[in-house]
Parts: structure tokens; sequence; C-alpha cells
């Protein structure tokens, strides 16, 4: 990013307005974020990578003011299983709504706010880290804004199979609430671990998610990102895994003004595979809609694999960006890299931007990438209403049709189905108006 | 039951017509067949009749039991109780045989004031009809048409009759590129629904579905029009002597 005066000073006026944390395990990995923040300074529209996301509500000083969704009452989200959950209200940890009891076989779970109590060593070598890498070759200025300023978060380290998710709720009840959270993870060497997120934060909700993955560890992070419409979200997954990892990553966004989820995720070690997906579901008539996907995968071993699936609804004036990179290094040979984004424009006034990339530096690769844009079928939607299923009834079971791939993504059954129990229910209520 | 009068049908985009004065009645229980060269305007007939966008009616009625169909949508239609058997069953990914039949079903139910099934009854009755189509379980999960060849395509238009109990079937070459067995599979699931109450519209081009379907009436269409109406034996004659002899002789 180019220095200019008027960066300088909004970023200067940006930090002040913030309760920087000072002291604990995490002091010089903040302090660092810190510099490197003010080094890049906040994004404006004429950078590149904001060229189609306005990021004006993030730069501002305080949260920009975003009511409560109280009209809907539905049973928590993945709330029938077994879990371990750790809520958040407003980016505050709150224990009434948190397991008494997070232990669980080949499971360590520490919050940020209280990690200087416990020996995290392992958490030492994490937090800012991945964050730190990403900054390369494209800066990240809300990924160090966010190392520097979280005041909590949650340190998950997986040491085994754990068979109990770890579900991560964000509850939001202050109209302007700005919160920031940093979660790292660490999936050691043959291990297992699911996350669950779900919720919409706050009014402003900054979060960043450091993922290691070791040699043949398993990682999958399923997330709903909650109803709220005026919420703004900016998020971050950085990821590296090590040999034969895996790391699945799956995010359902349904309505918010503003959401721009990063994922950046790192191929290190020889036959890695990694999938990102998103549905995302935005009706311009009930608020605004923006939504952004910005991907950037990196193979720099043999044999990886990379998936990047992601599938937006729009109507209403709704907006959806993806911008997504591969980038194969010299010497990642055998990469099997894929790479689709749709959209589906169930009107004419919505519009979806999308800029793939590929960038290869090894000479024997599969990489594939793909991007489009339509409407409805009518033949399909002909065929469904002869068999006399209402109009609208038939366009959600298409627009479900359309999202599949994206939901196929979820490894587990039983989590897939409640997605799409969640996204039947809300085209439902789009369909009663 | 069914009663078509005069139809004339263009497309909408262009001035071309289609249906040049239709006329055709079906009684209650009864077969009938339509043959006709390619082009001869029987799939539109079948579109027209179910209510699918691109055409205009520019003269003409049409009537299920008395009641208009030509200002009903297509799932009224279907409510109502038309059905059509796809010439091109169309392939949905991402949603389920099972879940398409299930809200298909319920949707109509629900139209027509009756309660919905509850999941346990139409798993019953769904595979129960399946097995008499050879429709397995794995085919009943699989997105709608997805990866079927196109006898399975066609078996499963048969299970959604089934499933449906349409009182005015139509089915569009229900026979295409099917084998023997298959054809005959799909013939047994036809005669099997066969009931006084219920009756039938057999487009085909060729005369072999009708060895196996036994209709009671036979037409022949050509340019739009009925051209000629008879008995079965109309058919062995298409089959003997092709279109051109009987169009000749119809003019
Ligand atoms: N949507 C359409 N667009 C253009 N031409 C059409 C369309 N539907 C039908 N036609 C034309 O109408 C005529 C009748 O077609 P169709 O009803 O498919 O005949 P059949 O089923 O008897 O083979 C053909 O000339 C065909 O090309
Ligand atoms: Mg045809």
């Amino acid at each position: 990013m180019r220095k200019d005066a008027g960066r300088d000073s909004t970023t200067a006026e940006r930090l002040a307005a913030l309760d920087l944390p000072t002291g604990g395990f995490t002091a010089p990995a903040r302090a660092a974020a810190l510099a490197r923040f003010r080094e890049m300074g906040l994004p404006g529209r004429r950078d590149e990578y904001w060229r189609f996301t306005d990021p004006a509500p993030l730069n501002a000083t305080s949260a920009p003011e975003a009511a409560l969704f109280t009209g809907l009452v539905e049973p928590q989200l993945f709330g029938e299983r077994d879990r371990i959950v750790l809520t958040f209200v407003d980016g505050e940890f709150d224990p009434a709504q948190s397991s008494p009891n997070v232990a669980a076989e080949g499971l360590e779970i520490s919050r940020l706010a209280e990690a200087d109590r416990v020996d995290l060593h392992w958490a030492q070598g994490l937090y800012g880290v991945l964050e730190a890498a990403g900054q390369r070759p494209v800066p990240r200025p809300f990924a160090a804004l966010n190392t520097a300023a979280a005041s909590d978060g949650v340190l998950i380290r997986a040491t085994g199979k754990v068979d109990r998710p770890v579900h991560l709720i964000y509850v939001h009840a202050d109209t302007q609430s700005d919160a920031i959270l940093h979660h790292c993870v660490r999936v050691e060497a043959g291990a297992e671990l699911t996350v669950l997120e779900t919720g919409p934060a706050a009014a402003r909700f900054s979060k960043v998610m450091e993922v290691d993955v070791a040699d043949g560890g398993r990682f999958h992070h399923i997330r709903a990102q909650g109803r709220d419409h005026s919420r703004r979200a900016i998020t971050h997954i950085f990821a590296r895994l090590g040999a034969e990892a895996l790391f699945k990553s799956f995010t359902l966004t349904a309505n918010g003004v503003l959401t721009r989820n990063e994922a950046v995720i790192t191929l290190a070690g020889d036959g890695a595979v990694a999938h990102v997906a998103g549905a995302a579901l935005g009706d311009g008539a009930t608020g605004a809609f923006h939504h952004d996907d910005t991907v950037f995968v990196t193979h720099e071993a043999e044999g990886c694999e990379s998936r990047q699936v992601f599938k937006k609804v729009l109507r209403n004036g709704a907006v959806g960006v993806f911008q997504g990179k591969i980038l194969v290094r010299q010497g990642a040979q055998k990469t099997d890299g894929y790479q689709i984004s749709q959209s589906l424009l169930l009107d004419e006034d919505s519009q979806f931007l999308a800029k793939p990339e590929l960038e290869i530096y090894a000479d024997d690769v599969k990489c594939s990438h793909g991007s489009t844009t339509g409407a409805i079928d009518e033949t399909a939607l002909f065929y469904l209403r002869s068999r006399g299923v209402p109009r609208e009834e038939a366009q959600s079971l298409l627009v479900l049709s359309f999202l599949a791939d994206a939901i196929a993504e979820i490894e587990d059954e039983g989590l897939q189905a409640e997605i799409v129990g969640r996204l039947e229910n809300w085209l439902a209520r789009r369909r009663k108006g | 039951m069914l009663e078509i009068k005069n139809l004339h049908v263009k497309l909408e985009e262009e001035d071309k017509p289609i249906l040049k004065g239709l006329d055709l009645k079906v009684g209650s229980g009864e077969v009938h067949a339509i043959m006709g060269p390619n082009g001869s305007g029987k799939s539109t007939l079948s579109y027209v009749l179910s209510g699918r966008d691109g055409y205009e009616v520019t003269d003409g009625a049409a009537s299920l039991d008395g009641e208009s169909l030509l200002e009903m949508e297509p799932e009224e239609r279907a409510a109502a109780g038309l059905f059509l058997a796809f010439q091109y069953p169309v392939e949905i990914p991402g949603v389920g045989n099972m879940t398409f039949l299930r809200t298909a079903l319920n949707a109509q139910r629900k139209a027509r004031g009756e309660t919905e099934l509850s999941a346990g009854d139409f798993l019953k009755l769904v595979r129960e009809k399946a097995k008499a189509l050879k429709i397995d379980a794995e085919m009943l999960k699989r997105p709608v048409n997805v990866g079927f060849s196109g006898g399975e395509k066609k078996r499963n238009e048969i299970l959604q009759m089934a499933m449906l109990e349409p009182r005015m079937c139509i089915l569009d070459e229900t026979d295409s590129g099917l084998d023997v067995d298959a054809m005959k599979l799909v013939a047994d699931g036809v005669n099997a629904l066969r009931s006084k109450d219920r009756s039938f519209l057999v487009i085909t081009h060729y005369q072999r579905l009708l060895d196996h379907i036994v209709p009671d009436v036979v037409h022949i269409m050509a340019e739009g029009r009925i051209v000629k109406t008879g008995g079965p034996d109309l058919a062995l004659e298409v089959e003997q002597n092709g279109y051109a002899d009987i169009l000749a002789g119809a003019n």
C-alpha cells in the first residue's frame, strides 16, 4: 500500500480509539503486529485488494450502530449435540453460557485473556505468527490490527482425536459493540478436531483464527455467521498444513450489511489437503447485503490438493464478491488446485464481482478455476412446478440445489443436515415476505 | 376428462404458429395415443396443457373436468390432477429424489386441502411404488435424475406419476431411448395405474409402445392438428406404411 498522509491520520485515529492490551506472553507478538499495522495503514477504496469492498465502516474509529436481530427465535444451531461451548457476548467471555467443564480427552483449552496463568509455549509459537506470514504478498491490515488489539480469544490444542466439537457462540447484545477476538488452534500430529462457530458476535466484529495442523492432523471448521442484518464483520483464517494434514472449512452467511471473510491457507507439507467453502445468501430488501470472500491458497509442497467452492445467492441489490487465488510455488509438483465461484442472481439488481487468479511456478500441476453468474433455471423451475410445487417453493429448492456443492464440503452428515435445515428456514421466511 | 377445442398456439417470442386448431376429447378411464412426425407439435401440446412459459394461446380452449386449464399456474394444474411425464426429464443436482417427491406430494395435498403425509407414511408408500418399478433405495436417495440412465429417468417419471396419482396423465415419448426390458417396465407401471377414473394421453413416435400400453383411441397429428383418428389398428398402419400415406389420405 502506498503511504499517504490521509491514510496515516485515519490509522492513528483508529489506534487511538482502541484499548490495546499489554503484558503477557503475547506482548512481543502484539508489539510486532502493531508495528506492521502502522506500516501498512488502513486500507482504502483505491487499494487493489479493496476494489470491490468499501472498508470505511471497518476503518471507522467506532463501530457503526447495528440493531439487534430479535425477530426470530430459533433453537441454537448445533445445540442438540454433545459439544464444548464457549460463549462470547459482544466479544466478552460469558462463563454462565459456557460449558463448566472444558476438559476432554486429547483437548486443552484456555482463554487468551487468562493464558498467562498456564504454560502455553505452543501458543507462543502461533499467536500472530501465521498472521504475520500471511501478510505477504498481500497486506491484511485488519488482521495485524486484530493481533495487536484482540481483547480475548480461545487457545485450543488437540493432542488426540477429539470427539466433541468445540463450539464458539458469538452473541450480539449491544447495538454499538466493537468486538475483537483472536483464536489459536493447534492440531498436533495425527490429532483431529472440529470447531463450530455461530452467531453475529457484535455490531462490528473482527476475528482472526490461526490454525496450525501438524502432520497427519485433521481440522474441521463449520461456521454460521448469524442473521443480524446490520452487523459488520471482518474475519481471517490463517492456516498452515503439515504433511498429509487435512483442513476443511465451511461458512454459511445469511444476511449482514458487510462481511469480509479472508482465508489464507498454506499447504506446507507434502500430501496436505485444504478445502474451503462458503454459501452466502443475501437479500437487499431487508437491509443492504455485501459479502466478500477473499481466499489465498499457497501450495509449497508436493502432491497437495486444494479446493475452493464459493456460492452466493443474491437478490434485491445484494452484492457478492469473490477474490480467490491459487499460488503454486516452485517445486510444488503434482499440485491439484481447484477453485469455483458462482452466483445465482434472483433479479437484475444484484451483482457478483469475481476475481479468480492462478499463479503457477511449477510445471507438473493440475489447476483449474471458474466463475459463473446465472439466474434460476427456468426449465428446472417448470419441472418442479409441473409436479405441484408452488413457484416460490420450487425456487427455494433450486437455491438449495445451487448451494449443494458448497454444503457437500461439510464432511459430517449430521452437521450438513443442520446447515441445510437453517437454509430451508431462511428461504421459507423469505417466501412469507 | 380432458377437452381441447380449436387450440391455436404460437411461440411467445416469434409469430410462429405451432398448434393450428387442435381438437381432442379424452373421456374418463380412456387411453388415447397421439402419433405424428417429429415437429408436428406433440411436445408443444403437452407443454401448453401443463402451463410452460414461452407459448401463447391465440385461440381455443382446454379444460380438465370442465375447468379451464389455460389460466391456471402449472402447480394448480398439477393439483387439479394433470401430470406430464417429460420427454426429457430435468436433472436437479443437490435435491434428493425423495425430498423432491415428498415436497411435490405434500404441496399437492396442501393445495387440495388434504393433510400432509407423515415422513413414515411417505417412506412406506414410496418404497412400495419404487419396488414395482425396480427403482432401488440408492436411486431414491440420489439427486433428481442426476447420473440416471435414460431408462432410469423414464422410470423415475412413472414413479412420480404413481406417487402423485394424477387423473389425467400425459406421457411425452416415454418410450424414447428405452430398450425392450425398460419399456416393458414402464408400460407395466402405466398399466398398473389404469383405472376408470384415470385417463392417459400417450404421445409416441413409434408404434411399439402401444403393443404394451394398448390404447382405446389413436390420433395422428400433423402440422399442429389432429388429422386422423381411429382405433389401435391405426397405429399398426403407421408402423407398416409410415406417415406419408396417412397424411396424404387425410388431406
Ligand atoms: N421453444 C421453442 N422455440 C422454437 N421453436 C419451437 C419451440 N417449441 C417448439 N418449437 C417448434 O415447434 C414445432 C413443434 O415442436 P414440438 O412440439 O417439439 O414437436 P414434436 O414434439 O411433435 O416433435 C417444431 O417446428 C419446433 O421446432
Ligand atoms: Mg416431442
